[in-house]
């Protein structure tokens, strides 16, 4: 099967790619790609005829699928929040051509056989390419190492125990020193669940606001710090998750200067929201690490626009409607966030924080490059054709209840979003909206 | 007129609406002191006082409230709900709501709770607790013993004594008195007085020796014993050394000063028999007025015609 895709403005940073042209797909790969004038006229009145498919793109930009390093798609253990059909659904709406999922499943994916299982489920019934992480710990208690070795040949690309972080430094440095043998990242939920003592929004003026236990940034800072320090030390690739403080920012910054192996991702709602938002005892908004403040929230802009920040992930965390109606205290943590995130991100772009390129660096390129994926995030003939068209400029409402995923667990229903993918390529598979 | 059709927290109320209630009080309160103390304002309606912590003295209070203003009431608690069965709170809200309640009186251990159920059910919600977040009556009735002894709020300097961290008492006050112009002194370790609680107009003091200097009224809450070997205090023989009141530290406030207890006390930890039996202490008087506080809460919920 044949797609042409014309007329759309091309954007591939590894390349400094930025001028319209046209791409040809063949059999899930990318053909051609074709930015001179005359050549694309000569084929698109020539060739037109024998293309399957053809995509107007006039008006739109054309990216690189983009890869989102931090979702839980809830399979096995929870469908009843999220399966893989569901969530990769999510994703293929959302721009994404690639997710990473994590490992906080029941059975814990911290086996190959739970890898295996991953991968032939995505394979049946997922809309995009599902690469899974595993656990670094068994069961994600932090105390023995898992079968890093056995799950990365199964198709394992990254390591992590999101969620429940580990708080033993020997383990950490352990799993840090181990991960090395295989190139792979140690991707880090940062917190010291000890200062966190079950808070479950910021510390500040909002807990003391709502009668809620805080958890301070100190937290999550205080184990960036630590597993920084086992960066420097092992030598190994550390990717930290979710950055939500502007500490946490300070020093990542200062780390990359001393040249430690250390990415970042933060996710949409900690550069959208302020703890302002859990006003009212909004569950949707529960989310961990917790929003912060206006101050925190604008040290994450500066980070991803001078590129403290690698890389913009998810942390796409659906649950069950009854799930999030309960006490706040109760109610798990955590986001619907596949099909809201570029919109949230291109309200940086609208803002001037980031151009339209560093937005595809930070959803396809690094994250790409992180997970040492060397077909992906890019637009290159022979290249896997994922591709997303986006229109950065169609305006349209958020509306939970229209969303893929099964989780409709978003503080942003009712939002104005200016910016959407309106055609997701997988592959070669065609996700029209 | 309250704006509301709840009773959520002090936070959410204005200054005239916390008057209003404190002096619809001052009429319930004489029917108190009848021989007949009961008034037939809200006969025909149903109260659920529904509790999912322990409590004696505010469930009874809201009890003889209700019933002193021939309100049908009923008591459903946890041990005895279905709710040790595995049932929602919304779920059990909504039950109690399908039984024919008109207000709801809820404690729970989460802040917000009210406020969910606020949000999902007709009937009006009064907060009788939640979590570390408010307990407004507690504070209305404090607000209204105040008034009777002082004559007055505004311009008063009080002080509160405690674990200001984990009590939704002294939030409630903080927000009622700072509201009605009182000059608002809170004491307390360090470990128990979150430094974000400054935003909230009020002075912070670590020795009680120089908070109780110039103190009209002075608050102490109870410490709840859990909270040793927690890290926030070593031991409470040192907390009760450092911030129990006793006659020589009452001798720093003002001669005149009263002294008040949300209860139930602790007897030589936060505070000597001499002072809780002691002429300064009006903590027997707030208790009665309690109930007078709750019946102008429900009245002006249920009894008065909403626009």
């Amino acid at each position: 099967m044949k797609i042409y895709i014309k007329n759309g403005h091309l954007i591939d940073p590894s390349q400094g790619l930025d001028s319209i042209g046209d791409i040809i797909i063949e059999n899930g790969k990318i053909k051609e790609i074709n930015t001179k004038r005359k050549e694309r006229s000569t084929k698109s009145k020539g060739l037109s005829k024998s293309f399957v498919k053809t995509i107007d793109a006039k008006g739109c930009f054309i990216m690189p699928g983009f890869i989102d390093m931090h979702v839980h798609l809830r399979e096995p253990g929870f469908e009843y929040k999220e399966t893989i059909k569901t969530g990769t659904g999510a994703a293929v709406r959302g721009g994404f051509t690639t997710v990473c999922c994590m490992p906080n499943t029941y059975p814990v994916h911290d086996n190959a056989s739970v890898t295996e299982f991953i991968i032939r489920r995505a394979a049946e019934e997922g809309s995009c390419t599902v690469l899974p992480i595993g656990a670094i710990t068994k069961g994600q208690k932090g105390e023995e190492l898992a079968e890093m070795g056995t799950m990365v040949k199964e198709g394992c690309i990254a390591f992590s125990d999101d969620g429940s972080p580990v708080m033993n430094s020997l383990i950490m440095r352990r799993a840090l020193e181990y991960s090395k043998t295989f190139d792979v990242p140690i991707i880090s939920h940062c917190e010291d669940v000890t200062l966190s003592d079950n808070g479950v929004v910021n510390e500040g003026l909002m807990s003391v606001a709502l009668g809620l236990k805080g958890i301070p940034a100190e937290s999550e800072q205080i184990m960036i710090f630590r597993d920084i320090a086992l960066a420097a030390l092992t030598g190994a690739r550390l990717h930290i998750a979710h950055v939500s403080t502007e500490g946490s920012v300070q020093l990542i910054r200062d780390a990359k200067k001393r040249g430690v192996h250390v990415t970042a991702e933060t996710c949409p709602h900690y550069f959208s929201l302020t703890e302002d938002a859990v006003k009212g005892y909004d569950t949707n908004a529960k989310v961990n690490p917790p929003l912060r403040t206006d101050r925190d929230r604008q040290a994450i802009k500066e980070g991803l626009r001078d590129g403290t920040i690698d890389v913009i992930a998810t942390d796409h965390a659906p649950h069950h409607a009854d799930e999030k109606l309960r006490e706040f205290d109760m109610a798990p943590s955590g986001i619907s966030g596949l099909e809201t995130a570029l919109g949230l991100s291109l309200r940086l772009v609208h803002e001037g924080v980031l151009t339209l390129r560093g937005l595809v660096e930070k959803m396809s390129l690094h994250p790409a490059r992180i997970l040492g994926l060397e077909e992906k995030g890019v637009l290159k003939a022979g290249s896997v054709a994922d591709i997303v068209v986006v229109d950065k400029n169609r305006e349209w409402k958020v509306d939970a209840q229209h969303f893929v995923s099964k989780g409709v667990n978003t503080p942003f229903h009712g939002w104005i979003l200016k910016g959407m993918a309106v055609v997701t390529i997988c592959k070669g598979k065609i996700y029209e909206q | 007129m309250l704006k509301t059709k709840d009773l959520l927290g002090i936070k959410e109320l204005s200054r005239e609406e916390i008057n209003l209630i404190l002096d619809t009080a001052a009429g319930f309160k004489d029917v108190l002191g009848r021989d007949i103390k009961k008034v037939p304002t809200l006969r025909g309606r149903t109260a659920v006082n529904l509790f999912f912590e322990p409590s004696t003295r505010t469930r009874t209070s809201f009890e003889l409230a209700a019933k002193r203003l021939s309100t049908d009431v009923i008591n459903f608690s946890v041990p005895t709900s279905s709710v040790v069965k595995g049932e929602s709170l919304i779920d059990t809200a909504l039950t109690v709501q399908a039984l024919g309640a008109d207000l709801i009186i809820i404690r729970h251990s989460s802040s917000g709770v009210p406020h969910l159920l606020s949000k999902n059910l007709r009937a009006s919600i009064i907060n009788a607790g939640d979590g570390t977040n408010e307990h407004p009556t507690q504070a209305l009735l404090d607000a209204f013993t105040v008034k009777e002894k002082k004559g007055k709020i505004e311009g008063l300097t009080i002080a509160i004594v405690g674990d200001i961290a984990h009590s939704r008492v002294a939030k409630s006050n903080i927000y009622c008195l700072t509201k009605l112009g009182a000059k608002v002194r809170l004491i307390g370790p360090p470990t128990l007085i979150p430094q974000e609680i400054k935003m909230m107009r009020v002075a912070v003091f670590h020795s009680m020796e120089d908070g109780l200097k110039e103190v009209d009224v002075l608050i102490m809450l109870r410490i709840q014993t859990e909270r040793q070997g927690k890290g926030f205090f070593p031991s409470i023989e040192e907390y009760s050394k450092n911030w129990g009141i006793t006659s020589e530290r009452l001798a720093h406030a003002r001669p005149d000063v009263v002294v008040m207890h949300p209860g139930p006390m602790n007897r030589g930890i936060e505070i000597t028999s001499e002072i809780a039996d002691g002429p300064h202490s009006v903590i027997l008087e707030q208790v009665t007025n309690g109930i007078a506080v709750r019946m102008a809460v429900m009245y002006l919920l249920a009894g008065v015609k909403r626009s």
